[in-house]
């Protein structure tokens, strides 16, 4: 399993062609306590940075982008019933999404833990 | 653009762990370490500490202000009490609201206390009156919350005998400020008037206290938009006039039936025979907020109004926004629908505040 990231501030867990997404712990300090989260359903196909849902703290709305070409295999209702786990555990129990790569070629796109780390610093 | 200004309490706000961003081109705590809600909260439940220096504090002296001051704004100073102050705002000819202050009789003069964004704006504009305006260099802090009266009332008990909208000199720490019993949150609490030199150590000294924390400006709006308090330039501006904001509480009746005053043609129009759109409180019915800019939709699905403020109130606990709405669909009760990342999302018009003012009359 390897952990990628996005410019978006999204981490990507891969394992094979299945993977899960989040938002980092860096993008939900940035966003402050977090006060609403929007889902899109499982069995929806996405293209690289269509919006696949939205985070809205009590600052500010950020929305959430495809980092490649995806089907989700499960959303995590937790979130929306419970928005506040997003501050709480954002690179763990807050996952937003189980999903299906669609070409794992395009991982080569996204950055590694040192070129994320190096972005937020 | 020049560089960001820094209030006398900069250093302090970066002690306490302050998020500094530029607003209105000053250096301002967006919040602390506590976050936005938490410093809410305390302030509905105990109280907050603000500083508000970025605010313009002015004072005015010669013959006839207050007659003056009518000239510029639709509200009544003759009379204005000597210790009492009034929420009032400047009309442009158009009848829109050019900015929103807080003018105060301080008996040898007048105090006014105008928004960060419109300082220069409107101390040119009270320039153009036969008076002396000066511009004061002080800092100013607000303690707000229901445990405000204890708090500044420990360290200068006339606090305690203020009503709301009334304002008085007083001793803290052996240095002399000006205390006035109104906010920006909807609670009970003061804004005190500082030279800039002491504020450090008076806001310390208040800070001693086990009930006060501060907030940043993040709890001020969501505190505001609870209390369903304008913002200038977000609810009320140079097109939208007093009428259609709901601020006619604002114009004394002298005011409302004698005209006098700039952009009286449309105002008084207004007043006779109602605004085309109202400023109304709109609660989304999901959890999803409405801010600034969502369109507002009749359920027919016609365009009727939109959001000035919205965002999450965090004593409300849901989702709360102000905007304006075509008068025909301003009742309250009536179902609206909001058209956010274009879906349409029910919502309902309600009657401001979302949570009750507290105020010590």
């Amino acid at each position: 399993m390897t952990i990628y990231y996005t410019e978006e501030h999204e981490w990507i867990d891969v394992d094979g062609d299945t993977a899960t997404l989040g938002i980092t712990t860096h993008a939900a300090e940035a966003l402050g306590e977090v006060v609403f989260v929007e889902l899109q359903d499982a069995g929806e196909t996405f293209d690289k940075d269509d919006e696949i849902g939205v985070v809205e703290s009590v600052k500010a709305a950020s929305e959430l982008y495809a980092p490649l070409a995806m089907e989700i295999i499960e959303a995590n209702g937790a979130l929306e019933d419970n928005p506040g786990m997003v501050n709480e555990d954002p690179e763990g129990n807050a996952w937003f999404y189980k999903l299906k790569i669609s070409d794992t070629a395009e991982l080569e796109n996204l950055l590694d833990v040192n070129a994320y780390k190096a972005l937020i610093d | 653009m020049s560089e960001p200004r820094k209030t006398p309490l900069y250093d302090l706000h970066v002690e306490l762990g302050g998020k500094m961003v530029d607003f209105a081109g000053w250096m301002m705590p967006v919040n602390y370490p506590a976050g936005v809600a938490a410093e809410h909260k305390h302030c509905r439940e105990k109280a907050a500490l603000f500083d508000v220096s970025h605010m313009g504090q002015v004072e005015l002296r010669g013959e006839n202000v207050a007659e003056q001051l009518e000239s510029l704004c639709p509200s009544s100073f003759t009379p204005l009490a000597e210790g009492k102050a009034r929420y009032t705002f400047f009309t442009n000819p158009e009848g829109g609201i050019m900015d929103d202050l807080i003018v105060a009789n301080a008996g040898d003069h007048f105090f006014v206390v105008v928004n960060a964004s419109m300082r220069d704006q409107d101390i040119n504009h009270m320039r153009g009156l036969d008076i002396e305006v000066r511009e004061l260099s002080r800092a100013l802090i607000a303690v707000q919350g229901p445990a405000a009266e204890a708090i500044v009332s420990g360290h200068a008990p006339i606090a305690a005998e203020l009503k709301f909208m009334q304002t008085a000199l007083a001793d803290i720490g052996g240095v002399e400020v000006r205390i006035s019993r109104l906010g920006y949150t909807g609670e009970d609490g003061y804004e005190i008037s500082i030279p800039e030199e002491n504020v450090v150590e008076i806001a310390r000294l208040l800070l001693e206290h086990p009930d006060l924390e501060p907030a940043g400006l993040g709890a001020r709006d969501s505190l505001r938009l609870e209390a369903g308090l304008c913002l200038y330039g977000n609810d009320i501006d140079n097109d939208t006039s007093p009428v259609e904001a709901n601020l006619t509480w604002a114009m004394q009746k002298k005011r409302r039936e004698g005209g006098g005053f700039p952009g009286e043609a449309r105002i008084l129009q207004e007043l006779a025979n109602g605004p085309a759109r109202k400023l109304v409180g709109i609660k989304p019915e999901g959890r999803a907020p409405a801010r600034r800019g969502v369109e507002v939709a009749s359920v027919a699905g016609n365009i009727i109004g939109s959001i000035t403020s919205g965002g999450f109130g965090p004593t409300f606990e849901g989702p709360i926004s102000m905007g304006y709405v075509a008068t025909e669909f301003a009742e309250a009760g009536t179902s609206v629908n909001l058209i956010i990342r274009g879906k349409a999302r029910p919502a309902t018009i309600i009657k401001l505040p979302f949570v009750a003012q507290n105020y010590k009359r």
